[in-house]
């Protein structure tokens, strides 16, 4: 059996009478692209804010990386990385300032931060802005720097919240090459995305509606359930059975 | 331990990069220092007087010269009635009226006794209430030179009238100087705004940009961001202290009494407890406007009520017993004790004592509200 990197069952997460997120469950194995995908208020950010470690579960349990995320989330920390919906890389550093700061704090060495934050940075063709500050980069570089951050201390499962929002289609391919080569060094990608032509690119998909997991599959055997030839045209039928409105 | 030289690092990094808030933090304070200590002088100066002479005589100008040469008042016009001169006080110009009246000096010589007219605008109580008591002990210095010279005159006389005399000593600060009293206090209201807004503003800055949400995914401990923040804000505060120390010798020539290094231990003590403070409201405020407004709020309440700028003894039980719970009220306490009187570790130790609790309290208040996982 492959190996389990993420264990979740029954997750749930209430606020008052309100269920964001309501009895998922799901596994996901070692070096897999897992799209988890819903409409905006479907409950992903905040599942994934649980699995990350940074919200407390209602009731249910999950394991990443072996470890609960009831009361064992600083061990989770240790073994996972996260690229927020919002950009949050210190603008008021540089690149490689960024890169070491995040590298330290994961406990990455001196010498090889130093090492492979030049090779990092002439992969991402950034050589000349190595020394500018964060802040004055253009929008794609930012998230492809903040993903490269995120992985830079080989995570087994590295989170990504809507990590191409507002980014332009050729960024957006070379992202998604990025995470192609993040996942064949066998981290484990768990990424939630709006752009459906992105959720074909994952080996799986979920699709939340209203807190509640309702597909599961992968993008081919979705398509055949649902009748439908594009995944756009499943997550629309998916999603059009919502009750809760947007945000 | 790895992980907070990375913080400090990082922190270190992004306070000298910033150098509108470097001025602000270092420049600002330096130049307050200079500054506000002469605007706040509440010794009293430059009273504005109307006199009213209806005697003409030599001792009457005499004692007219004698206040107008005292330092203190102003006199701004010489009125033919008491009338003319209320429409002094009226407008404004003038803050106290003596009126002469006519035999002053005929009466001073042959009954010894002579009552004159002193009429005050209250409005500003405490200049009213201080310039009537300067010119009542300028009016004394004449009585007393008056009976001098008619006891010199008068050698004859074998008994004269025993009249007791005060002379002050002023402990501490000979010359009642106002400054003395202010300008520790200046110092310490400085060091005061930055340890409380700085870090506050800086940690909700991070909520705000979204920054802290990467913080508390990573293994970085609770203690360790908190260390990160405080030991960047503590260093910028002693240096800030030191260069105060600097600006009150050079500008103003005073010294500390009592030892240095007792002043910089409570100091480092104090701003531990200051930056707990900031802290403990960037963990309930969401945003920099939540955070500078109760900043402002509490820090507005320390200060007025810390006895900075007035004295507590002279607040209502209920008001002193409020200032008791100011961190900056014992500080100041601390300062001026250590500054102006010399006092060693033992006579500081219960405001010492107040001070750590302060420090521990508001600190650990704000590593228990301080959440990585919600």
């Amino acid at each position: 059996m492959e190996e389990k990197v993420i264990v979740c069952k029954e997750l749930t997460k209430r606020f008052g009478d309100f269920y964001a997120v309501d009895k998922i469950s799901f596994d996901v194995s070692k070096g897999e692209i897992f799209g988890f995908l819903g409409a905006n208020g479907a409950g992903k950010t905040t599942a994934m804010r649980i699995l990350c470690g940074l919200s407390y579960p209602s009731s249910g349990d999950a394991l990443v990386a072996g470890f609960s995320v009831r009361n064992q989330q600083e061990s989770i920390k240790k073994n996972i990385g996260y690229m927020s919906q919002r950009f949050s890389l210190y603008e008021n550093l540089s690149i490689l300032e960024n890169i070491e700061f995040f590298g330290g704090v994961y406990g990455v060495s001196r010498k090889e931060i130093k090492d492979r934050s030049y090779k990092l940075v002439g992969e991402l063709g950034l050589q000349k802005e190595a020394k500018k500050m964060v802040g004055s980069l253009p929008l794609g570089w930012k998230q492809k720097l903040a993903f490269s951050v995120s992985i830079f201390h080989h995570p087994k499962i590295v989170f990504l919240d809507e990590p191409t929002g507002g980014v332009d289609p050729v960024t957006r391919r070379q992202f998604w090459d990025m995470i192609y080569d993040a996942s064949a060094s066998g981290i484990t990608i768990f990424v939630t995305t709006h752009y459906m032509d992105e959720a074909e690119y994952c080996n799986r998909i979920s699709v939340m509606v209203d807190g509640k997991m309702e597909a599961l599959d992968t993008p081919g055997n979705l398509k055949t359930k649902y009748g439908s030839d594009s995944m756009e045209d499943v997550f629309y039928k998916l999603a059009r059975a919502a009750k809760r409105t947007g945000d | 331990m790895r992980n907070l030289r990375f913080l400090l690092q990082k922190e270190f990094r992004q306070i000298f990069r910033d150098k509108i808030i470097l001025a602000m933090m270092l420049g600002v304070p330096i130049i307050q220092l200079i500054i506000i200590p002469w605007a706040m002088n509440l010794n009293i100066k430059n009273i504005n007087l109307s006199v009213v002479d209806n005697d003409h005589s030599t001792y009457s100008q005499q004692l007219i010269t004698e206040i107008g040469s005292s330092g203190y008042f102003r006199i701004i016009s010489a009125d033919q009635s008491y009338r003319q001169a209320l429409e002094h006080i009226e407008n404004g110009s003038s803050d106290l009226i003596m009126e002469l009246p006519d035999g002053f000096e005929r009466n001073l010589i042959k009954e010894g006794r002579q009552t004159i007219g002193i009429s005050v605008d209250a409005i500003n109580g405490s200049r009213a209430s201080i310039g009537r008591a300067y010119l009542g002990s300028v009016i004394n210095d004449f009585n007393a030179n008056l009976k001098i010279n008619q006891v010199n005159l008068a050698d004859t006389l074998t008994k004269t009238q025993g009249f007791i005399e005060i002379t002050y000593s002023n402990w501490f600060n000979p010359h009642a100087e106002y400054k003395y009293f202010f300008v520790p206090g200046v110092l310490v209201l400085l060091l005061t705004m930055i340890g409380g807004f700085m870090t506050a503003l800086n940690i909700v800055r991070e909520k705000e940009v979204g920054t802290i949400e990467q913080i508390n995914v990573t293994p970085i401990k609770k203690w360790e961001f908190i260390l990160g923040k405080l030991i960047p804000f503590w260093i910028i505060g002693m240096i800030l202290f030191s260069i105060g120390l600097c600006v009150i010798w050079g500008v103003y020539g005073i010294t500390s009494t009592g030892s240095l290094p007792l002043l910089y231990v409570v100091a480092g003590i104090y701003m531990i407890a200051l930056l707990g403070f900031g802290l403990l409201i960037s963990t309930y405020c969401d945003n920099q406007i939540q955070a500078m407004f109760v900043a402002f709020f509490f820090i507005l309440i320390f200060i007025l009520m810390s006895g900075l700028f007035t004295s507590v003894q002279s607040m209502p039980p209920w008001a002193q017993y409020i200032s008791e719970f100011t961190p900056v009220e014992h500080f100041i306490k601390i300062v001026r004790m250590i500054v102006l009187k010399g006092s060693g570790f033992y006579d500081v130790l219960t405001e010492l004592g107040y001070i750590s609790i302060f420090a521990i309290v508001l600190n650990g208040w704000a590593i228990w509200n301080y959440k990585k996982t919600s």
